[in-house]
């Protein structure tokens, strides 16, 4: 038996040992030992997003549509997998500004907004009511259903029935009662509540528990396992077509809404921006969260298809609603313990949300709407107050009574007529109606509080109309004719079929219009209207907060003065003493002290401190009202900003001058040590071409003058010497076309002559040209030269002078009579190869390269004989090289030397 | 006694041409092709004169130069500079080393010989 003092004690239990557990969760918080400073907890605590819906409606929703609940959880699972994307991001920006709630958020971003807080708060506010009223219908409707018991029926409830005898009404007191106690004890400046964190991560334990529970004793206890179950529903047609996933209503399109809508609602709902955002302690416990979350949300699901499944096999038609399974069947089981567990699981999953979304919606009423209204209405009362978090507290509470009694209205006037599910999804879709100003925010700096504004009353005003309207009009307080014909009878403009797109689930449907007017008015408004100079700060911090180190942008805009002392009270006033005194403490810390008068960035610190306990806005307000001298007004705060731009965008472009300057400098640097170089060369040059010059010169100079002086010199030493005047002569011509020949292909002024050219033809004349010198020194000359034409491109002459040069060098070093000198022609991997090799004294390994310098000569003592040029090899591997092809010398000391030029060629 | 001049140059016609002016001169010849060459010949037998050219393998003309007035034995011989480079500097060096006189190439034969023939009075 389960008399109402059973339930009633068991829940009041549960309840305080909630109430324990948070006690706790805060005083390790205020030792300095935070209990919820783990992945885990904070994992656990997110959770919250499964509520009386997730624990009830979910079995009810799978029990008539199947596969249908899923896309509730497919939505944050999804936004799980980004969260590092973006929780990270609105994370860091939540810690940076002190923001205390998601309408604080929004307000911060664009410009600190009042009026926009005070609108954020309005449509959560509205919007959050059918939620809040489906977690009271959840706890009154198990509450009446289990003090029946052993009975399993549907309590009757009646609206004709006064409210002081309603159990929902009961249990929205109790709620009241224990949100004042739970969330209201004191006013932080961070607005974070650990001892409520502990215990919603305890909570969503519980439930999770229980939940699998209940799904393994239906699955295991009433049947034999889910093959059976699974089977024995089979059977039904009306409820195989459950596992299947036709029954989707509006189709993918359906499921995509849905999905889309549960995504932002997990972000955007105020407690879940509570829980995800607020209260984070630590970035790193988003990544831990990432996966751990979707797999409670598995672990959570397992169960609800055999449960409804179970319950849909249990019961007969309409003997009890397929919401309240998951308590009728341990019920109907006669399992009273389960039943009662499951109660207080069912009591647990929504209170925790009633806790902690009223707490969060109570401080944005007070931040966004009670006090800047009050501070409008008579703002010298209430900077003469001393002592405010009395009055905070005061209003915080009256917000958390009136919030709950708001729902329970809701209840009994609108959302009675409705399930669960349904309920829940027009609350998802007024939140996520923050998901454009928000998400758009956070990525385009150019959003602004106009566009924001435009869009959010745009998007509330679509939402209110094809989804709450509607609800209304359903519960009989409008005519249903609006809904089928439309207001007036216009068709164009009924709810569920705006401008004529009909046949798609409403839910689609208001995603579809409250988005578009909600985007396409944030978009449109904020390119067609005027950026305040705070609303692109507060858009740059927003969009760079990932990029940019802290950066007081929004400290500029305070110039006035105020005393240290007046900005301490102000401070003490709204925090505490102890609290303020701290604060100013760790200012002095970090800045060397505090001045006397209040600079701009203690001023902006104490806006600070304050956003944390009354809201961004109010901060706002509550610190231009002692500062004296105003705001810095836009143009100013524009010009400081462009001018502290503008310095950094000289100064950036000084340092790129500058850099490029000394590339510059470097690369002058550079050029001039080589023209320098080149300059020496050049002196080198001219002065070694003299000495060349000069050289055969003073012979022919000398043998002419002994010539003219001797007359009578016998004709055999006068034609010796004629002979050496001759060949100097020669020598001396051959030079001086060389070093133009030269100077030519080294300035790039060579005329080439490139022409298809037979190799072996263009040898044999070479050979014919040298045959002379071979003959003189008696040397022997032997060819191997193939036997083919071999067609190659080139300039005819100068390669003709190549193999010259070679076969003269060659003989000019072999001895006579035994000197011996091959030159070979042949085809390697893809070139054409003439080898020229003498058994003369061989050239030393290290002289292999310097034969190829200009005017280096190996030294040669071959009396009479004129040297060479020390041009013929420099001049041989230009032209080598300008073919495309390469000279080099193989040599050792007395083996003869080999000279080899590879020209590019097919055979 | 005819003056012993020994001729240093590394190109051959240059030598030949010499060698006859200087024998024609009534001086007794010898050469050399190179720098070494030319101190071993002096250290054989120290000439009177040298005619030295200044780019040479192995020892240009200032180390033979040099090397020559190292030697306090070899005080006596007299050392004309030949070089094919006509800068001052290579004059102004030629003569700070300790050569007597400095000829550039190509040179005039009568007064090649002129040179020889003053300096070797000179020193008596």
């Amino acid at each position: 038996m389960l008399s109402d003092g059973v339930i009633i004690t068991s829940a009041l239990i549960y309840m305080g040992v909630l109430f324990g557990i948070a006690y706790y969760g805060d005083q390790r918080a205020d030792a300095g030992r935070s209990i919820i400073a783990n992945p885990y907890i904070y994992t656990l605590s997110l959770a919250i997003y499964c509520t009386a819906w997730t624990f009830y409606g979910s079995v009810g929703l799978a029990a008539t549509r199947g596969v249908d609940f899923l896309p509730i959880y497919l939505g944050p699972t999804l936004m799980a997998v980004l969260f590092w994307l973006v929780l990270r991001r609105i994370v860091r920006i939540t810690k940076t500004h002190r923001i205390t709630s998601i309408a604080d958020f929004v307000a911060s971003r664009y410009g600190k907004s009042g009026l926009l807080a005070g609108m954020v708060t309005v449509i959560v506010v509205i919007g959050i009511l059918p939620y809040i009223s489906i977690q009271l219908k959840a706890i009154a409707t198990s509450f009446s259903l289990l003090r029946q018991y052993p009975q399993v029926a549907m309590p009757a409830f009646s609206t004709q029935q006064p409210f002081w005898a309603d159990t929902t009404f009961l249990v929205a007191l109790v709620l009241i009662v224990f949100a004042i106690l739970f969330g209201t004890r004191h006013i932080d400046t961070t607005e974070r509540h650990e001892g409520m964190v502990t215990a919603v991560a305890f909570e969503s334990l519980f439930k999770l528990v229980v939940f699998v529970l209940v799904g393994l004793v239906v699955t295991f206890g009433m049947f034999d396992g889910p093959g059976a179950l699974f089977q024995q529903a089979a059977a039904r047609p009306d409820l195989a077509t459950l596992m299947r996933f036709e029954v989707v209503p509006g189709g993918y399109g359906g499921w995509l809404s849905l999905t889309f809508l549960s995504m932002m609602a997990f972000l955007f709902l105020p407690r879940q921006f509570q829980v995800l955002v607020v209260e984070n302690v630590n970035e790193a416990h988003i990544r831990k969260a990432t996966w751990l979350f979707p797999l409670y949300l598995f672990a959570i699901n397992l169960f609800v298809l055999p449960i409804a499944l179970g319950g849909r096999l249990t019961f007969t038609s309409g003997e009890v609603d397929a919401d309240m399974f998951v308590l009728g069947l341990p019920m109907a089981l006669h399992k009273p313990d389960l039943a009662l567990l499951v109660f207080l699981g069912g009591l647990s999953a929504a209170t925790s949300m009633i806790l902690f979304e009223t707490v969060a919606l109570s401080t944005m009423l007070c931040n966004d709407v009670v006090i800047p209204i009050l501070l409008r209405l008579n703002p010298r009362w209430l900077a003469g107050r001393a002592d405010w978090s009395g009055l905070l507290l005061g209003i915080r509470r009256a917000g958390i009574a009136a919030i709950i009694l708001l729902g329970y209205l809701y209840f009994r006037f609108v959302g009675e007529s409705y399930a669960l599910v349904a309920s829940g999804l027009i609350s998802f879709a007024a939140a996520a109606q923050f998901a454009p100003p928000i998400l758009i925010g956070l990525y385009w700096k150019r959003a602004n509080r106009r566009g924001a504004l435009l869009g959010l009353s745009g998007g509330f005003l679509v939402w209110a109309y094809t989804l709450l309207l509607p609800a209304m009009a359903r519960s009989g307080w409008i005519s249903v004719s609006f809904v089928d014909h439309g207001p007036f009878g216009l068709e164009l403009l009924k709810p569920y079929a705006l401008f004529g797109l009909r046949d798609m689930d409403p839910y689609m449907h208001a995603v579809f219009w409250s988005m578009l007017a909600n985007v396409g008015g944030l978009v449109f408004g904020s390119m067609l209207t005027r950026t305040d100079a705070i609303e692109q700060v507060q858009g740059s911090e927003f969009v760079n907060i990932l990029e940019r180190e802290r950066h007081d942008g929004d400290s500029l805009l305070w110039r006035g003065v105020v005393e240290t002392a007046e900005l301490y009270d102000l401070l003490a006033r709204f925090i505490g003493p102890p609290r303020a005194t701290e604060a100013f403490d760790r200012y002095a810390r970090d800045h060397g002290g505090y001045p006397l008068s209040a600079d701009s960035r203690l001023i902006h610190y104490t806006e600070r401190l304050l956003a944390g306990a009354i809201g961004a806005a109010s901060a706002r307000v509550m610190i231009s009202s002692i500062v004296m001298g105003e705001v810095l007004s836009i143009e100013e705060v524009m010009t400081i900003l462009d001018e502290s731009t503008q310095v950094i965008e000289y100064s950036r472009r000084l340092e790129q001058k500058s850099g490029e300057l000394e590339a510059a400098s470097a690369e002058l640097r550079e050029a001039n040590h080589r023209l320098r170089e080149l300059d020496r060369l050049k002196n080198e040059f001219i002065s070694t071409v003299t000495h060349e010059l000069r050289t055969p010169l003073t012979s022919i100079r000398a043998f002419s003058e002994i010539l003219l002086a001797n007359p009578d010199m016998d004709v055999e030493q006068r034609s010796k010497f004629l002979g050496i005047i001759v060949r100097e002569s020669e020598r001396l011509t051959r030079l001086i076309n060389q070093v133009l020949d030269m100077a030519k292909m080294d300035s790039g002024r060579t005329e080439w002559r490139i022409e298809n050219l037979d190799l072996r033809a263009l040898i044999q004349d070479a050979i014919s040209s040298t045959s002379q010198l071979f003959h003189d020194k008696a040397v022997t000359l032997r060819e191997n030269l193939g036997e083919l034409p071999v067609q190659i491109t080139g300039d005819h002459d100068r390669l003709t002078q190549v193999v010259i040069n070679l076969l003269s060098n060659a003989v000019k070093f072999c001895p006579e009579q035994t000197g011996e000198v091959l030159i070979w022609l042949r085809h390697t991997t893809d070139c054409w190869r003439i080898e020229v090799i003498d058994n003369g004294p061989g050239i030393a390994r290290d002289q292999h390269k310097l034969v190829f310098e200009k005017f280096h000569q190996v030294n040669d003592r071959l009396a009479g004989k004129p040297k060479g040029t020390g041009l013929g090899l420099p001049i041989s591997q230009k032209i080598v090289e300008h073919h495309g092809g390469r000279i080099w010398v193989e040599s050792e000391i007395g083996q003869g030397a080999t000279f080899i030029v590879e020209l590019p060629g097919q055979a | 006694m005819a003056n012993k001049i020994l001729v240093v140059d590394d190109e051959p016609n240059i030598v030949l041409s010499l060698e006859f002016l200087m024998k024609q001169a009534g001086f007794q010849v010898r050469t050399a092709s190179d720098g070494e060459a030319a101190l071993t010949a002096v250290a054989a037998e120290p000439p009177d004169l040298v005619l030295l050219d200044v780019m040479m393998p192995r020892k240009n003309g200032y180390e033979v130069c040099q090397a020559i007035r190292a030697n306090p034995d070899w005080k006596g011989v007299r050392i004309i500079m030949l070089t094919a480079k006509g800068r001052e500097v290579e004059r102004e060096k030629g003569l700070a080393l300790g050569a007597d006189d400095y000829i550039t190439k190509p040179f005039s034969t009568k007064e090649v010989v002129e040179r020889v023939r003053e300096l070797l009075a000179e020193a008596g």
